[in-house]
């Protein structure tokens, strides 16, 4: 069993949470994920690591309620328990030889994007960042970010906060402008990172993504994560649990992969419903 | 004492009439009643040379056992059983007998085999039914040794370490302990309620199970020894599934039977309303011939598929699963579609209609017929294609069931450890790897083999970590 250590809101429908577990505190580096179950037969369902303090023993997650796992996970208050929690999994986020960087994050994504802004700003380099957010009510984390970064930029696409547009339009002005960056590291829906490497394409940056596809074990087993790489015309099979998160945005297949996230939609739609349901009668 | 039975054939196994147990997910052997089990002991000629025991990967003394079974000592065979196997009550239910012990029993040149296999399951069901549950703990020797992985090999290797008075931890990456006993083997052949029998036998033994911790991540096998444990042994399993690398894999529906697998057992999505969903129903392929592939298809039809194929690219002269699962499949009407391969897997896609919810889902499965030819690298005959017979089967749920590679992430962190070509870590005859003090075994050494091969990897193990550790084998 796993102690919610310390929980706040971050908006009406993401929570950031502290959980005590001190072995994966130890490790944990930007871009990893864990796996957790919040009770007895329970799914298993992979978060990326939002921070840690080793000294405390403590890891840092922050979830969108989506579905049945987060709703119950959402109800769990401070000094309560969940039943399992293990990790760190896949590959850190790769910094070596990265000087000036632009990170982007979108929604939720900025979770996971923001330690891996903090990584980088630790490490000395040139952090710029793009956030954007359906509206003002889903905005998170930007003073955390505004302290990471040389530059920040926050858009909203409806325009109720900061610039209207999403996260494309800036990037392609500055690299219209003649800006480079060793790498852009984008995180956040499928639809935006696709986005950001064809708007990158033409300039010839690189660029990284974190793909957050469907899990079970993510130790290397079940094969249920697996993405498809374009390599030099080729098809390759890659399993985002070992071989990731993150992979280079021009080999990935999006769109399959946005196909596969949608696996259990309505399966889902509805354990979410049910949860939704029970809770109410708990409460 | 009663006499000998000459009767040609076993006792047979009573068991769920194959047109309920399709539906449902309880065991469908049922295990022989006391007085089967007198009268299947009795056709046991006691050799002196006891053939069946050099059958057995972990030599468990077949005729001893026996005996006290015709002396109506269950207690005692089961006494003589645990000497050799940490985990009699899931070797009796799957273990390929027809291929070990009973291959070698007299009894099999004229007629059937002595039921070995039925007849382990017995006392080892009979000792469950009625042990108190009394273990006398070892007295502790002073020796740590960890153990990664609590599947057959890491729970054999932690048993017998255990009852030589070793201080045992069993590191699981998963959440329930059992390894591929609970995320791979299905309910209906092998109840979890058993798996979970031995794994607190162990824990009573003194053995610590910790879960959710993935060596390899959450700590190094060097980390382990900075804890001060003296020798490590690596169980760790098979790894990531195999694709056959045609085109439509990515389609929704394919899955590995891994995960398929694992979504049954393990998250128990069989359930009715479960929390882990999987896709039930429908028509279903299985590519592969393996036990694997058979607890696949099987698993399908108990989920409510209307039909099941088993697509093997060879004849059933070569189809590697245990013949009483093939038998059990085919009772239960899972269609074999033999020397037929599979080329591509089709799927839905609207052109008029981007948004169309079915876009993506798997339609069907186009495949090839074979023949065979010249036999191949493992002596068996290689099967080729049948120029232009290619057919489709109509389905939309594909499981690929075509073997694993070794997972690499012990082998990523731990320096100096030696792997093969594909992945296996390498050791000598006594499970040691190329770094002292740790050794290896089952699935992560051999790839995808037997749970009995994998215990006596866990046994041989265990044996030569007591040498090393107790000075009496020097390196």
């Amino acid at each position: 069993m796993y102690k919610i250590v310390r929980k706040r809101a971050l908006n009406p429908t993401v929570t950031e949470m502290e959980i005590e577990a001190p072995l994966v505190a130890k490790k944990a580096k930007p871009g990893q994920f864990i796996i957790l179950r919040v009770d007895g037969d329970g799914e298993r369902i992979p978060l990326t690591v939002a921070g840690t303090d080793a000294d405390e023993g403590t890891v840092k997650i922050i979830f969108q309620t989506v579905g049945a796992t987060t709703e119950a996970l959402h109800h769990k208050n401070e000094g309560e328990y969940i039943s399992d929690f293990a990790g760190p999994l896949g590959v850190p986020t790769r910094t070596e030889g990265i000087k000036k960087v632009c990170i982007i994050g979108g929604g939720v994504g900025c979770a996971i994007a923001m330690p891996v802004a903090e990584e980088f700003h630790r490490l000395g380099a040139e952090v710029t960042s793009i956030i954007g957010f359906r509206s003002r009510d889903f905005l998170i984390l930007e003073d955390e970010f505004r302290a990471a970064s040389d530059r920040l930029v926050v858009m909203t696409d409806d325009g109720s906060y900061a610039r209207e547009g999403n996260v494309t339009v800036p990037l392609r002005e500055m690299l219209e402008a003649g800006e480079r960056f060793d790498m852009i590291i984008a995180i956040g829906p499928l639809v935006m990172m696709k986005f950001v490497t064809l708007t990158a394409k033409p300039f010839g940056v690189p660029v990284t993504v974190s793909m957050n596809p469907i899990m079970i074990d993510g130790t290397g087993m079940c094969g249920g994560c697996r993405v498809t790489l374009v390599r030099g015309g080729e098809r390759v099979t890659k399993f985002a649990c070992v071989d990731g998160p993150d992979f280079d945005g021009y080999e990935i297949d999006f769109d399959e992969a946005a196909s596969r996230g949608r696996m259990y939609f309505d399966f889902e739609r509805r354990a979410h419903e049910r949860t939704c349901n029970l809770l109410k009668g708990a409460n | 004492m009663a006499k000998l039975n000459m009767r040609p054939d076993k006792n047979p196994m009573p068991a769920q009439p194959p047109e309920v147990r399709a539906h449902n997910f309880l065991e469908v052997a049922k295990g022989y009643s006391e007085d089967a089990a007198l009268d299947e002991a009795m056709r046991c000629l006691s050799c002196r040379d006891m053939p069946c025991v050099s059958g057995c990967p972990v030599n468990i003394r077949i005729p001893e056992f026996i005996g006290k079974i015709k002396e109506g000592d269950f207690e005692g065979a089961y006494r003589v059983i645990s000497e050799s196997s940490s985990l009699p009550a899931v070797c009796g239910r799957v273990c390929p007998q027809e291929t070990q012990c009973e291959e070698r029993c007299v009894r099999g040149k004229k007629g059937e085999p002595v039921g070995i296999g039925r007849l382990e399951r017995f006392v080892a069901d009979y000792h469950n039914e009625h042990d108190a549950g009394n273990i006398s703990v070892p007295e502790p020797n002073g020796h740590r040794v960890a153990v990664v992985g609590s599947g057959p090999s890491g729970l054999t290797c932690a048993g017998d370490l255990a009852k030589k008075g070793y201080a045992v931890t069993v590191y699981e990456a998963l959440h329930t302990a059992g390894g591929v006993l609970v995320y791979g083997i299905p309910e209906f052949r092998l109840p979890k309620a058993i798996v979970k029998k031995e794994t607190e036998t162990l824990e009573k033994l003194g053995v610590k199970i910790e879960t959710n911790v993935i060596i390899g991540k959450t700590l190094t096998v060097d980390e382990l020894f900075e804890d001060g444990f003296e020798a490590v042994f690596i169980g760790s399993g098979a790894g990531l599934p195999n694709f056959m690398n045609i085109p439509g894999e990515g389609y929704k529906g394919v899955y590995s039977a891994n995960e398929f697998l694992t979504r049954s057992n393990l998250m128990k999505a069989y359930l009715d309303e479960p929390s882990t969903p999987i896709m039930k129903g429908g028509r279903v392929a299985v590519v592969g011939g393996g036990n694997v592939a058979m607890d696949a298809a099987r698993t399908a039809l108990r989920l409510g598929a209307e039909t099941v194929y088993i697509v093997y690219r060879r004849s059933m002269e070569e189809l590697p699963a245990r013949r009483e699962e093939v038998e059990h499949a085919r009772e239960e009407g899972i269609i074999f579609r033999l020397l037929t391969n599979p080329t591509r897997i089709l799927g839905y896609e609207n052109p008029e209609n981007a948004r169309d919810p079915k876009n993506g889902f798997v339609t069907g499965i186009e495949c090839i017929e074979m023949e065979l030819g010249e036999p191949d690298a493992s002596g068996r005959r290689r099967p080729v294609p049948k120029e232009g017979s290619e057919f489709v089967l109509d389905v939309d749920t594909v499981v690929m069931a075509i073997g694993t590679s070794p997972n690499p992430l012990i082998k990523n962190t731990t320096e100096g450890l030696e792997v093969n070509r594909r992945g296996g870590i390498v050791v000598n005859e006594d499970g040691l790897t190329s770094r002292v003090g740790v050794y290896a075994g089952g699935d992560a050494v051999t790839g995808a083999a037997t749970v009995i091969s994998a215990m006596g990897a866990g046994k041989t193990a265990a044996k030569a970590i007591d040498e090393y550790l107790t000075g009496k084998k020097e390196l």
